[in-house]
């Protein structure tokens, strides 16, 4: 198991973001490692890109991640994912949730939103995971449940315990909602094993 | 163990320093720290109009008798200053902590200013924490060097320590009582005879402090045996860390006023010692200006926040590789006003109406953007207000071209005394208040207007139209943003006047709305693909050239603007 890291959570305001991140900072402090997130509030959320990084190990400083760094770069829409991706490290696993959700330069028709982004997504990292949360949270009960879907991907991947999870999903998530959540982190998790990542 | 971001952390921090009061008004990235706080019960907190009116507030309840926290971003001391620089003569009854977040980059600021420069200015002394554990721990020392000195103390946050979460061990509340007032008029009352007197006390304070700080356990040595020293404070210490692993540090806990008997062992026997610090050459210059040798700003940048990256590209160190960049241009992605927020409805008649718009800090300064483009300045809280008046003033060819856009918090804030002077010196002025019914851009928080607290209760709200028929603007009027043709005519209307005038919309926030309307679609036989439509900037609506125009009913909350925009009559309730 590895014993530090970064992992870059990116998206765009209302998607989730911040929850994303609470959960699974929560969840290494849970399982005994020093954290630090850093993550931007304020005029950036209205729609804006948003971003929550999150450094885990022995003895953690600085709360920034570096360009190279991020072991796991975990998009939850595309064009996000592509404008973060040179903080991925060479080698690192690049997880997308292939929601698009179009800025106002494309909504205007100004500019166009990418179209070969996912191939050059793929030609450029070594690990990369697919998962249209989109669709499976429709299937849950709502877009809502797209961020615990995404999430549950990292289930395998972190060298966090179960019971960690629960507990930080426990804190995170208002009682009445956390049976639903728990079902759509564990839905995430099982598409990892579908496709044997 | 927990997990706290630093705004939590002073909150926590004041909780534990057995503050009992405190006061601020809302503003990223200082916002959370009040609105944490107003969960601890023992703690009486309170938004104030704006951030004067709170640290005269925290004054008094620091007089008064109990330990008092004032908070506000970096431009918000400037409205404060006043007080400020007087409260440092005076000095205080039980503690008073004054918390300022500087916004390095302006994430969410118009401005990138220091707010260091007003520990000096103003001979206060200045706390700065690097994590979430020493901003609770600061708060603390604040509290007992306030007492100790009789002083106000600054605790300087940044984005990065307020925003990021990192871990803290919490300890009990300590019980403080509430100390007695004593009546103490050349303490209190800064008359001149008594300010003189109090002047040469502040400064026999400060040499006080000065001695103390050399000493103070805050300011701490790591001494690495290397020839490089670094000497920092703040978020910067951590990046540094990251970056010089093998140098000595000079971490400074306190930033005014500097150990200089300290600096001066730490760089003894050093070959070269480096000031690492973001944005103005802050500690750099008084250290050089002392005589020590030491480089900064010629390495450094004094632009936008610092990284570990940034520092490595500083000092010519290598970095990582990293995965190469997509090489199509993205899109950038800027944030936008929310669909079926009342403002869209105000920006797109001032657009057609070619009004130059005085603007003001809210969510509504992105009506500066494309597609309205309708704002023409944003300067300060409340200046559009002032600005709208000496616009007419400058040429009466300008008469009735000039309009004010202003929040309902903002103008609590700073819009009703420019009010006053529109009506005081016969302006002919139009001010439109986008009343939303609450604090917006900082994340929702009450106001005088709203009629709650922070605490929760309910109260008197403050009403706009008494208050502007008070000040004796004769024409104050009321619009429905919703209703695209009330709001060109009446904005219209009220331009034409040779009096001073008041619009104030009248639709809620979309955000604190409980239930969402019927949602809208376009129907594609009746869309000519004018594009009209495009023009309310929402970001539910898209246009794509083989798929034409379309409105994604899961963004939609059914405002409606667009369909009145349509001259087509193609955009439809779902049901319909």
């Amino acid at each position: 198991m590895i014993d530090k890291g970064a992992i870059l959570l990116v998206g765009v305001g209302g998607q989730g973001i911040t929850l994303a991140t609470k959960i699974v900072s929560l969840a290494l402090l849970k399982s005994g490692f020093d954290v630090k997130v850093s993550e931007i509030h304020g005029m950036a959320q209205r729609g804006g890109s948003v971003y929550g990084m999150v450094r885990f190990g022995k003895e953690v400083y600085s709360p920034i991640i570096s360009q190279g760094e991020a072991d796991i770069l975990m998009a939850f829409e595309l064009l996000e994912a592509a404008r973060w991706l040179i903080y991925l490290k060479p080698g690192g696993e690049l997880i997308l949730g292939e929601q698009t959700i179009s800025p106002m330069p494309v909504l205007l028709g100004k500019m166009d939103y990418p179209s070969d982004l996912i191939s050059q997504l793929k030609d450029k990292t070594e690990k990369l995971l697919t998962l249209n949360a989109e669709e499976l949270a429709f299937e849950l009960g709502g877009l809502k449940f797209a961020n615990m879907i995404t999430l549950g991907t990292l289930k395998e991947r972190l060298p966090i315990t179960q019971s960690a999870w629960e507990d930080a999903i426990e804190e995170s998530i208002p009682e009445r909602f956390i049976e639903i959540n728990m079902k759509a982190f564990e839905l995430g998790r099982k598409q990892i094993m579908m496709r044997g990542g | 163990m927990e997990l706290y971001s630093g705004n939590e952390a002073i909150a926590r921090g004041a909780y534990e320093g057995g503050v009992s009061f405190a006061a601020g008004y809302p503003g990223t990235p200082s916002t959370e720290i009040l609105e944490n706080l107003s969960d601890y019960k023992e703690v009486n907190s309170q938004w104030s109009p704006n951030e004067k009116v709170a640290l005269e507030v925290g004054m008094g309840a620091s007089l008064g008798g109990a330990r008092t926290l004032v908070t506000m971003k970096h431009v918000g001391l400037n409205v404060a200053a006043d007080p400020l620089f007087t409260a440092a003569y005076t000095g205080v009854n039980a503690g008073l902590v004054i918390l300022v977040a500087d916004d390095p980059s302006m994430h969410s600021s118009q401005n990138e200013q220091d707010s260091r420069y007003y520990a000096r200015s103003s001979l206060i002394p200045m706390l700065e924490p690097s994590d979430s554990q020493e901003a609770k721990e600061y708060l603390k020392e604040a509290l007992k060097l306030s007492e100790d000195f009789d002083t106000p103390v600054l605790l300087r946050m940044t984005t990065r320590i307020s925003h990021s979460k990192t871990k803290v061990e919490l300890s009990d509340r300590t019980k403080i009582p509430i100390r007695t007032y004593e009546k103490d008029i050349a303490k209190y009352v800064m008359l001149p005879q008594n300010a003189r007197q109090k002047r040469l006390n502040l400064l026999e304070r400060m040499r006080r402090l000065e001695d103390f700080v050399n000493t103070y356990h805050l300011n701490q040595v790591e001494e690495a045996g290397g020839e490089i020293g670094i000497i920092t404070s703040g978020i910067t210490y951590q990046h540094a860390k990251e970056v010089f692993k093998a140098a000595s540090f000079l971490k400074l806990g306190m930033v005014y006023p500097l150990p200089f008997g300290l600096i001066e062992s730490f760089v003894k026997g050093k070959k070269s010692v480096y000031v690492v610090e973001e944005l103005e050459p802050f500690l750099e210059d008084a250290i050089k200006a002392h005589g020590i040798k030491v480089l900064g700003k010629e390495l450094v940048p004094r632009v936008g926040e610092l990284s570990p990256d940034i520092l490595r590209d500083s000092f010519s160190l290598p970095k990582g590789d990293s995965t190469s960049a997509i090489e199509t241009p993205l899109p950038p992605r800027p944030p936008l006003m929310c669909p079926g927020c009342p403002h869209r409805g105000v920006f797109h008649s001032l657009n057609k109406l070619k009004l130059t718009v005085m603007g003001d800090i809210g969510c509504y300064t992105l009506g500066a953007l494309a597609p309205f483009e309708a704002m023409d300045t944003c300067l300060a809280m409340g200046a559009g207000v002032g600005m709208a008046l000496g616009f007419e003033k400058a040429t009466s060819a300008n008469l009735g071209k000039a309009v004010a856009v202003i929040g309902d918090s903002t103008f609590v804030h700073s819009g009703i005394t420019p009010l006053i002077d529109i009506v005081y010196n016969k302006g002919a002025s139009t001010v439109i208040i986008l009343d939303n019914r609450i604090t917006a851009m900082t994340g929702r928080q009450d106001h005088p207007g709203t009629g709650r607290t922070l605490m929760g209760e309910e109260t008197r709200a403050l009403d706009f139209m008494k208050l502007a028929e008070a000040i004796g603007v004769g024409s104050i009027r009321t619009i429905d943003p919703y209703d695209l043709k009330q709001t060109l005519t009446t904005i219209k209307e009220e331009t034409e006047k040779d009096e001073p005038s008041v619009i104030i919309t009248t639709r809620p926030c979309a955000l604190i709305l409980s239930e969402k309307e019927t949602p809208f679609s376009i129907d594609k036989k009746s869309c000519t693909r004018c594009l009209s439509c495009l023009k309310v900037g929402c970001p539910a609506i898209s246009f794509d050239k083989a798929k034409g125009l379309s409105i994604d009913a899961n963004v939609c909350i059914g405002c409606g603007v667009c369909a009145k925009v349509c001259k087509f009559s193609a955009i439809l309730e779902v049901d319909s």
